[in-house]
This record gives C-alpha cells, structure tokens and sequence, in this order.
C-alpha cells in the first residue's frame, strides 16, 4: 500500500470525526497560542520598560546637589567639561528648572516643568524637538526670550493652532514659541510632554533667579564609557567642591542612566521568566490535555484498529495511518495556535503590546507536536500489536 | 464440484486452546480434526462455550491456537510472521462478524474497498470490484450510505460484500445472523447460498437450527471437541430452500 493511500486514510479518518478532530486540535490550538501569546507579553512589558528608560538617555549621568547648600553652579558644570580631565564627557548641560504658568491669550496653564538650559540638552536628554526649532547657542548668550514648549503644553495653550512664533506669557515676560517637542513617553506617574524649554540665561533672568542649579546634565561621548564619565565628573566635582579624600558623604548625587536600565532590564527580565514559567505550566498542562485527548482517542479506535487487522492490514500501515493523523492534527492544531498567537499580538493586551519571542514559537510548537505524535503514536502502536482477536473485544 | 478428492481449504489437526493458567484455566478446544474441502458449505453449531467462536478465530488467523496444526490452503499458518499472516487475512480469508464490524462514519463502498487497498490494488480498479462486491448482495444502490443509515441486514451484507471482494479462498462468518431479524436473515442466507452456488467455500457458526439447515454439512461442537459431522446433502448442490431434516451422521468426515 503506497504512501499517498496510508494519507488518504488518515485524511479520511479525520474527516469521518469532524468533531473529534476539531476538538483536539482546538486543545492543541490554545496550548500554543497560550504560551506565545503569555511570554509575548511579558517580552513586551520588558520592552516597554527598557524604552521608557532609553528614552531619558542610556548614555547620561544627572549630576544634583545632595544638601541645601547652593553647590551646583555655572562655573561648576563649566568646569566638568573639561577635555583634559574628563576626556569622556561629550557636553554638559546645566539645568534650571521650576514649575510656572504659561498665559497665552486668556489661557492658563501650569507646567510641572520649566526648564532653563543649553541647546546641548537637546540632544543629551533625548528630546527632539518636533516641528520648529530648538533656541541656539547665541539665543543662550543673548538671553532671548524664546521657548520650545512640550506637546502637552502645546496642546493646552494652543488647542489645533500652530503655536510656532506666537507670544506667550511667563512670569510677567514674553516669550516667543520657536518649537515644539516630539511626543515623549512617559515615566513614571509625571506627563514628561508637560514641560517647556528656554535658553537657561532666559530663566534665570525671569524665574529662578540666579542662584544654584536644579542639576546638570552631563553626556558621556559613547554609552559603553558612561561609568567612565561619572569617575571623571565626580574626580572634577571633589576638587572643585573640596570635598575630603575621606568624606563618608559628598554635597552631590550622580545619577548613572545605564544603573536604572540595568536594575530595570533586571526586573523585566525577571518578568519575562517569570511569564515562562506560568507559559511552561500552561503548556504542561496543555500537554496533558493533548495527551488524554489523543490517548482516548485511539483506545476509543481500538476496535477499528482490530477490524483493520482481521481484514488484512500490515501492522505498518496501521501505525503509519494514526502517526500521519496524529501529526496532522498536532501539526495543523499548532500551526493554527502559532496563527492565532500572531493575531492576538496585534492587538494590546492589558494595556501592553506583546511582543513575539521566536523562540516561544519553536518551543511551543516543537513540545505540542512531540506529545501529539508520541500519545499519538504509542498507544496505536500498541493496538496494531495486539492480536486481531484482541484488539476486537477490546471496550 | 466437491468431490472428496477436491483439493482442502482448511487442514486441522490436533487443535487446543487453552486460556488462563491455574485454577482458571479453560479448555476452550480440546483436539479439532477437521478438514474442509474447496466449495464446501460447512455450518458449525454448538451451544454457547462449546468452543465454535475460538475455532473460528483461529481459522480465521485472528487468534493462535495453544497447539496442534492448521493449514490455510496448503500453509501452515502458525508458521507465518506478523507481515504474512496480515497477507493470509488479506486474500485468503474473508470474516463476517455477526457484530458486522464495518469501520463507523465511513461509506458502504469505501467499507468494502478496504481490504483491497490493503491488498495494493489501484483506486479505479478498487471501486469497480467493490461495486460488483455490493451488486453481488444487492447493495449496489446503497454503496455511498454510511453504516448508520443502513440497517442491520443490510450491514451485515455489506460486512458479506467486503469479506468477498478479493475473493477469498475461504469465506468465514461467526454467527452472520445472530444480530438479525427473520427477514434479514433470509437475506444474508440467501447471499450465502448464492455465494456457495458459485463455488466459493464458506463455514459459518450459528445458533439457529434453520440456518444450520441451509449448510451442506453440519459440525457440532461440544465442549471443545466435534461430535458430529454430517453431510446433509452433497456439498456444491444448489440449495433450493428450507431442509428440516434429522442431524443423523451419514458421512462422518474427518
């Protein structure tokens, strides 16, 4: 009996328990899609998270004062860019920054944060600027009056309209709108894209006068160089702030990007490990199912497989006809849950959008397939075994 | 056409079975001689546990006897290995069951094309031999229903139709009748005596004494041993209809 004819009986088989058929290959379906879809949203929370925290910066260090003593200056964050002694800083960008209504035309609207700063911030701070322009180097030197509000501020003072080159109110000083930030997204509970930026000289002649610094942002010249960077900043720092070679505490705190995407890509991974085992568990029990499925199955066909054998039926070409069924349906079930795993990935799930892990795809697939076809196979094997006699009377 | 000198379809000799051990051992067949000659219209009666079913089994290559000889045409069939005797099953023999035993959700036709694709035959080939096998028993307009929309007779015809179509050496049937009605039974017996009529050689079990009747000779079985054997009338004559004749021996044929 050819190969094609032993298909054709099992593609038979099949369709003679529509039914059946289906069922187990619904059970092998949600198996699979389960456990794609379960580590695919954990991949994506972790996803998530990391691009949260790339979006402030991989490859910056947040120099802030410790205590209340006016220690973050001008001529401090001048000094950490120093070629010569902090070879791996790339720009410094001091920051002053407050909370302030904006007015424009009647409206009101409070920023959390109105920051004073230089164009190098920009591009340190990962904030593009959207439409417009960012202020320049001589917009800071000449303390001119511009702004590049945040969208959400955008939004607020000027609903649809094209804020570009429209005068706004801060703190009783005019301020013309020369851009707006890209949209940003946010960390935490704070709206990142409710903030406002103008050249640092500008802000501190209208609001925060001319004291100390809320921080200063430095950038390292590459990430893998970031903790380079912050021995260097904190070398220049001690010096320049003459804090003892013994001091149990400094009068600053360096914050390091890549120590919060570190911790963070630890827990997401943690996450996503733990999502793999509740998807190891969904597939184990998956497994089972498909297992008693399949087990009941071909008990229930035993007859069959004993009336095939009275009239004349190679114990080869029986096995064949139940491992090509049993592959079929694990195969079509899996493939089916793979296809169904890929759409419910388009769509977001508790407020995540997964991300598929290839690997989950192979590993579902792989281990769903092996139990069809070993519950499959093993138990028509042992019927094609047994004596036709047998095989008949079995119930 | 079946003369003593015919040459025999089934040779045994010597046959016991025995199942279980112990305290629960059974006896199922304690020595069957019996020879059954090419055309030969053999009923074999027995009251339940006299043993018919098993030897019917085993000259069915369906079970193994615990010992003693059967030869299926000239081979020995204990001899044969997995793969041959699934080959033997396959043209040899042809089983009825009296639970007709046809595959469920599965056609009439693609039921009796069955042992054909075992057998290696071509598709096209296939249908046609299956359903001359459903014309022989008066199926052929019934050939796409499945086992469920027919009913028990004309299941059983079926089963008849799929034993016949590689045409066997050796048709069995273990108590063909028992799950039928009068008119089924008349119907599948009139296959049988149609089949006999053209040669074929058939032994069938049974309960029933009328069925019995129709055979050209008559086993019975006790207790695992035959009793009696007797030719009712010359095996190959055409069977016209009901005999009620006494099971006297008159030709003991061992």
């Amino acid at each position: 009996m050819s190969t094609v004819e032993v298909v054709r009986f099992a593609l038979r088989g099949l369709v003679a328990n529509k039914l059946r058929s289906a069922l187990t290959m619904l059970g092998i379906l949600i198996g699979v899609a389960a456990v794609i879809l379960l580590v695919a949203v954990g991949n994506g929370t972790a996803r998530t998270i990391s691009e949260r925290i790339e979006a402030l910066g991989t490859n910056t260090l947040t120099v802030m004062s410790s205590g209340r003593d006016a220690t973050l200056t001008v001529p401090v964050a001048n000094a950490l860019a120093d070629p010569v002694l902090a070879p791996d800083v790339a720009s410094v960008s001091p920051v002053a920054s407050t909370s302030a209504t904006i007015t424009c035309q009647g409206t009101d609207h409070q920023v959390s944060q109105f920051v004073g700063t230089t164009p190098d911030w920009f591009a340190a701070s990962n904030t593009p600027v959207g439409s417009g322009a960012a202020f320049t180097a001589d917009d800071e030197a000449q303390a001119r009056r511009v702004v590049v509000l945040g969208q959400t501020a955008a939004q607020e003072l000027f609903g649809a309209a094209d804020p570009i080159d429209q005068q706004v109110t801060v703190s009783g000083a005019l301020f013309t709108v020369v851009g707006v930030l890209a949209a940003k997204s946010s960390t935490g509970f704070q709206d990142a894209n409710d903030t406002a930026v103008a050249p640092l000289s500008a802000v501190r002649e209208v609001l925060t006068g001319y004291g100390s610094l809320t921080s200063i942002l430095v950038e390292a010249a590459t990430p893998d160089v970031v903790d380079a960077a912050q021995s260097e900043v904190a070398t220049v720092l001690d010096q320049r702030l003459k804090v003892a070679a013994d001091a149990q505490s400094t009068p600053y705190r360096i914050q390091n990007a890549s120590q919060l995407l570190e911790t963070q890509t630890e827990t997401a991974d943690t996450f996503t490990t733990l999502l793999g085992a509740v998807a190891a568990i969904s597939l184990l029990v998956g497994g089972i199912g498909i297992t008693n499925i399949m087990l009941v199955t071909v008990t229930e066909r035993t007859r069959e497989i004993g009336i095939r054998k009275a009239l004349g039926a190679p114990r080869r070409t029986i096995l064949t006809q139940f491992l090509i069924e049993a592959t079929l349906l694990s195969v079509l079930g899996g493939l089916l849950g793979v296809l169904a795993a890929l759409v419910g990935s388009t769509f977001e799930i508790v407020g995540v959008k997964p991300v598929i892990v290839p690997s989950s795809i192979v590993l579902a697939l792989g281990v769903s397939i092996a139990i069809g076809l070993f519950f499959g196979g093993l138990p028509a094997g042992r019927a094609a075994r047994l004596r036709p006699i047998d095989a008949l009377r079995y119930e | 056409m079946a003369a003593p000198t015919a040459e025999p379809v089934i040779q045994v000799a010597g046959l016991t079975k025995v199942y279980g051990s112990g305290e629960a051992t059974v006896h199922a067949l304690r020595g069957v001689d019996m020879t059954v000659l090419r055309g030969d219209y053999v009923a074999i009666m027995g009251s339940s546990g006299s043993g018919k079913s098993t030897l019917m089994n085993i000259l069915g290559a369906l079970d193994v006897p615990s010992a003693g000889r059967y030869l299926l045409d000239g081979v020995d069939v204990s001899r044969l290995a997995d793969r041959q005797l699934a080959v033997a099953r396959n043209r040899l023999i042809g089983f009825v069951f009296q639970a007709f035993n046809l595959i469920p959700r599965t056609s009439a036709l693609a039921n009796v094309e069955l042992p054909l694709a075992y057998a290696g035959v071509k598709a096209r080939q296939r249908r046609d031999r299956a359903m001359a096998a459903l014309e022989t028993v008066g199926l052929a307009d019934r050939a796409r229903h499945e086992p469920n929309q027919l009913s028990g007779g004309q299941q059983q015809r079926v089963a008849v139709a799929r034993a016949l179509v590689t045409e066997p050496a050796l048709l069995l049937a273990d108590e063909p009748t028992g799950n039928l009605d009068t008119r089924s039974t008349e119907d599948v017996l009139e296959v049988f005596d149609g089949l006999h009529r053209s040669g074929r050689t058939i032994v069938l079990i049974t309960h029933e004494t009328e069925v019995g009747d129709r055979a050209g000779r008559l086993i019975r079985l006790v207790d695992g041993r035959i009793v009696t054997d007797v030719r009712q009338q010359p095996a190959g004559r055409q069977t016209t209809g009901r005999h009620s004749r006494p099971l006297t021996g008159t030709e003991a044929l061992t």
